[in-house]
């Protein structure tokens, strides 16, 4: 009867387990049975076992879209966050001020993605683009996103910079709204620097939201697929063709499903496993601080 | 440390008050001494953190002066003043140690190593903290946490006062007695000018060698616990110190007696005389006696006023008895083991422990 | 109605928060559950409104088993902590929401919500919100609230803690008075000895999620079943000192005896524990008999009308209570007198083995 009493918890959770299976648990089903199957034709497959696991993680371009794509996400991460912060400190913190900042950083996040694509499209084209044009006019730097791989790739990246920036900032500023008036007095009254508020006041209060921060732009810069689909089409060459890229390539565009789904496993699981490191060092390094 | 004067002083959180009404503060005139123990004591909206951020330096009076000694401070910010301030809640640099916590304020004034050093141990050895010092801070009780808050104060040598703003609020009650016993301890040995901002009466009795009360921006009371007990200032102050508070009546003068009602209530001489000339220059007069100097006596008695017992409660070391004489009720704190009459009695107002106001004045 | 509480438990995991409940209450009783933070008042206010099951055993009104009911189908009121109001409805459609939510007519519910703002005193306030009142103002609110439905059973979960000590006294005898006018069962729950002695009425100590003692507050004072009853029921908490008895002495340790006469006589030889009440140590000889001995002061406690003087005795820490406001310096000597015949004698387990007589006090 007790035991019973205890349970029924369980069936208002059955919807979302339902809406889950269907949503989640199904489709990732299928892509591991693809994984280990050739597909022929619907329906017709063959198991051909760990076959698939093994071409993919042997194929060299494979390794440079996943070398390209750590290097990407770094890159943006290594930007983005101490950039975010250094905005989050210079807004306003209270007054008609902060909504205006706040709209205004919002912006870019409201944008749909390929939109945003479509957006720097046109910014950096050469020939019409504002900054393609005063980057080769004005200043005289020759400047072509389209056919120069650097270019290409710095064009990538300040967009995610631009769009996704935000984003931090306005985790970073619900994190320090919530730091207690007391806390600045009782430094001011300690004779520390700004430097040191910072050190031992805003960072150490601020690290929920900045792992959160971390995380979600490291997953999401790792999927990254839309903007530079539509920005650069992963081009030149393969400069910008990140892994979602590539993944779609072989799925869509040459119709290996079989190592489409293998590679797809694998790169959840690379992921999973890089979220949860990132978790793991965030939380320790807080901790390492105060020995 | 410091001697601290209020020239004057006045607070509008308006940008233009018209009347009394839109002042916080009304008007602060008084000298607090060098290494003296002071408690601010009023009921919330008095005006006592508004004081306390004039003294520390967050809030710019719209009149008047602060002086530390000699010098005016009245537009220094806090950093600028030499002051230290341990807030409702524990403030403490989480991801320190409870050593690096009590250092820092000295490694920001640039103080060497070992003089920092020297000074923590003793600090933390006041404190009762020396067991923790390589605890990260975060870890450790409430009690302790507003210790490190406090050390942090302390370690400082050039310090001008320390301000508390109700720093016991997150202690468990049962550890209370402790913090405000070290309180004192600290205050003994450092000779320090403490300030302690409060709406309980025993926090503020126990802490304070000179409780400030203050009623509706007002100072109406600067005096010892003792004083406030016996000798209120003020109508507010009989009220708000002790519990019960003071019995206040209002009465007219007769002679040499005070008159409520149809109940006569002897004055000494002297006092007598004050009241009535305070009557005849067209002062409202309040008797007041503390519940606990008030006697009843058995009905038979030929002194005292007529009065009837109407409820006895009991609180275990007294009980306290409401009395009603004609129109007014009074009550008395009578100890437990005394007799109480059973209905009828006589109620006897001490001489010596009777007062007068005169417009919420005491007559003195 | 009456309402009872039978074997109830609580546990969470390996969390015992409550252990072997039994209590029953009548309408038109107040009663006090007294006991430090973390006794198990909240959680046992909690299971009899309604909002939290009992692990085991359950509550009845008037016989019949309401365990598990929803609280919305049970005519309970409770009052928090904090102060809890929506805040934007005024005073008056605050106090009136559980009227609405019954269904009274209007006219009725503006006769209602006045009566008992009157009660209160803030029927000048009704059209004012929440936010616009003071601490006080808002309690008394969310009081109203509680009161204006006539529930049968009230709970309120320490009301006063929040508030300044001026106005907890003075809504503490409001309180009193409002709850002794009703027929509903008053249960309140407190930490401080202060305010239950002052609400009286049926007293119940609880300790560690087990009711300890249940009776009236007077006599449950002047008679503690336990050293920790009389603990929980005394501020300052009682004094207390490992004793010896011998054939003929009682030794308090330290050079200090007494004889066995008055209510110690007959004790049998062995060991024990005596507990004398702050009040009950005089600063000044009140009595020949009384037993003088010497202290130095730790802290003398000024309680508004008293004064607690923390002191040690041969490195004991005793508590003695003083009439009147009086300042001590620390480390101070002072001589304090010792009355025998106001002992308590409790076992080596703690548990009482005798009071003392008031009669004669």
């Amino acid at each position: 009867m007790e035991k019973w009493d205890d349970n029924k918890a369980w069936f208002l959770v059955l919807p979302v387990f339902l809406v889950v299976a269907f949503s989640a648990i199904i489709p990732l089903m299928t892509v591991v049975n693809y994984s280990v199957q050739d597909i022929m034709a619907p329906g017709q497959g063959i198991f051909v076992g760990p076959e698939w696991y093994r071409e993919v993680l042997h194929d060299p371009r494979l390794h440079e879209a996943f070398l390209r794509q750590l290097i990407y996400s770094f890159t943006v991460l290594a930007i983005e966050i101490p950039l975010g912060i250094a905005v989050a400190l210079t807004l306003p913190s209270k007054g008609w001020k902060v909504s205006a900042c706040l709209v205004l950083l919002a912006l870019p996040l409201l944008i749909p993605w390929n939109v945003v694509g479509t957006i720097w499209v046109v910014f950096s084209r050469p020939d019409i683009g504002l900054a393609g044009v005063t980057i080769n006019e004005l200043l005289g730097i020759p400047y072509n996103y389209t056919a120069d791989p650097m270019d290409s790739w710095l064009t990538v990246v300040i967009m995610d910079i631009w769009h996704w920036t935000p984003l931090v900032v306005l985790l970073c500023y619900a994190g320090l709204q919530a730091i207690p008036e007391a806390y600045y007095q009782a430094a001011k009254i300690d004779g520390a620097s700004r430097w040191a508020v910072f050190r031992f006041i805003q960072l150490p209060k601020m690290r929920g939201v900045l792992m959160i921060a971390v995380l979600l732009r490291f997953m999401d810069s790792f999927m990254i697929y839309t903007e530079p689909f539509v920005l650069t089409g992963g081009g030149p060459g393969n400069s910008t063709t990140f892994l979602s890229q590539f993944l779609t390539k072989m799925a869509i565009g040459q119709f290996d499903l079989g190592p489409a789904a293998a590679f797809s496993l694998i790169y959840f699981l690379v992921i999973l496993l890089l979220s949860y490191i990132f978790y793991t060092v965030i939380t320790n390094l807080g901790k390492g601080v105060a020995k | 440390m410091a001697r601290i004067v209020l020239d004057d002083l006045a607070h509008s959180y308006r940008p233009h008050p018209a009347g009394p009404d839109d002042y916080a503060l009304k008007r602060i005139d008084t000298v607090w001494e060098d290494g003296g123990a002071y408690a601010l004591l009023g009921p919330s909206g008095c005006g006592k953190t508004t004081l306390l951020n004039i003294i520390s330096g967050l809030l710019i009076p719209s009149q008047g002066r602060v002086l530390y000694d000699e010098t005016d401070v009245t537009r220094l910010p806090p950093e600028k003043r030499n002051i230290a301030q341990v807030f409702q809640f524990p403030v403490l640099y989480d991801t320190m140690t409870v050593r690096e916590n009590l250092s820092f304020p000295l490694r920001n004034r640039g103080v060497s190593p070992s003089d920092t050093a020297t000074r923590v141990m003793e600090v933390a050895q006041a404190l009762d903290l020396v067991a923790v010092l390589d605890a990260k801070a975060s870890g450790l009780s409430a009690d302790a946490k507003q210790k490190i808050s406090l050390g942090r104060g302390l370690v400082r040598s050039d310090v001008a006062a320390i301000l508390f703003d109700e720093p016991l609020t997150v202690i468990d009650p049962h550890l209370k007695w402790q913090l405000r016993r070290k309180l004192k301890e600290i205050h003994d040995r450092f000779k320090l000018t403490l300030i302690y901002v409060t709406h309980d009466q025993v926090e503020a009795m126990t802490f304070a060698d000179q409780v400030v009360v203050m009623y509706d921006g007002e100072i109406v009371q600067i005096g010892t616990p003792q004083d406030l007990f016996e000798n209120p200032e003020h109508t507010f102050v009989g009220y708000f110190i002790g519990s019960p508070g003071m019995n206040l009546l209002p009465v007219t003068m007769d002679g040499e007696a005070a008159l409520t009602g149809s109940s006569r209530i002897p004055l000494t001489p002297a006092l007598a005389g004050k009241a009535r000339a305070a009557a005849a220059a067209g002062a409202k007069l309040e008797l007041g006696i503390r519940p606990m100097y008030l006697g009843l006596e058995d009905a038979g008695v030929d002194y005292g006023v007529a009065a009837r017992i109407n409820l006895v409660e009991d609180q275990g070391d007294c009980r306290i008895v409401t009395v009603s004489m004609g129109d007014v009720t009074v009550k008395a704190r009578v100890p437990e083991g005394r007799a109480i009459p059973s209905q009828e009695a006589r109620a006897v107002f001490p001489p010596e422990w009777t007062r007068i106001f005169a417009d919420g004045r005491l007559l003195k | 109605m009456s309402f009872s509480i039978s074997k109830v438990d609580k546990r969470v995991g390996r969390e015992t928060y409550l252990a072997d409940i039994d209590l029953h209450l009548e309408s038109g009783s107040q009663n006090v559950i007294l006991g430090r933070t973390l006794a198990g008042k909240t959680t046992l206010l909690r299971i009899m409104a309604g909002l939290d099951r009992p692990s085991r055993g359950g509550i009845a009104e008037n016989g019949k088993d309401v365990t598990g009911v929803s609280v919305r189908k049970r005519n309970v009121a409770m009052v928090y902590q904090q102060f809890v109001n929506y805040p934007s409805l005024s005073v008056f459609h605050n106090i009136a929401s559980p009227l609405k939510l019954a269904g009274m007519a209007k006219a009725d519910i503006t006769a209602r919500v006045g009566s008992v703002a009157a009660v209160l005193h803030i029927d000048h306030l009704l059209e004012r919100l929440p936010q616009e009142l003071s601490g006080g103002q808002q309690q008394r609110t969310a009081i109203a609230r509680a009161l204006v439905k006539d529930a049968s059973l009230l709970l309120l979960d320490e009301p006063l803690v929040n508030l300044d000590y001026k106005l907890r006294e003075e809504l503490r005898t409001e309180l009193r008075d409002i709850f002794s006018k009703r027929d509903s069962i008053v249960v309140y729950t407190t930490t401080e000895p202060s305010e239950a002695l002052m609400l009286g009425g049926n007293l119940v100590v609880m300790h560690e999620g087990r009711v300890l003692q249940t009776g009236r507050a007077e006599e449950v004072y002047r008679c503690p079943a336990s050293v920790t009853v009389a603990e929980i029921l005394s501020d300052p908490p009682i004094n207390v000192l490992r004793t010896r008895v011998d054939q003929t002495m009682a030794h308090l340790g330290d050079g200090l005896s007494v004889p066995l006469d008055g209510h110690l006589a007959g004790l049998a030889p062995g060991d024990y524990f005596f507990g004398v009440r702050s009040h009950h140590l005089f600063l000044h000889r009140q009595h020949p008999r009384d037993i003088e001995l010497h202290a130095r002061v730790e802290l003398a406690e000024i309680n508004g009308s008293e004064t607690f003087i923390h002191m040690t005795y041969n490195g004991r820490p005793l508590v003695v209570q003083e009439e009147g406001v009086h300042q001590r310096r620390i480390d101070e000597a002072v001589s304090f007198f010792v009355r025998p015949r106001k002992f308590y004698i409790f076992d080596r387990d703690g548990a009482l083995v005798r009071a003392p007589l008031f009669e004669d006090a």
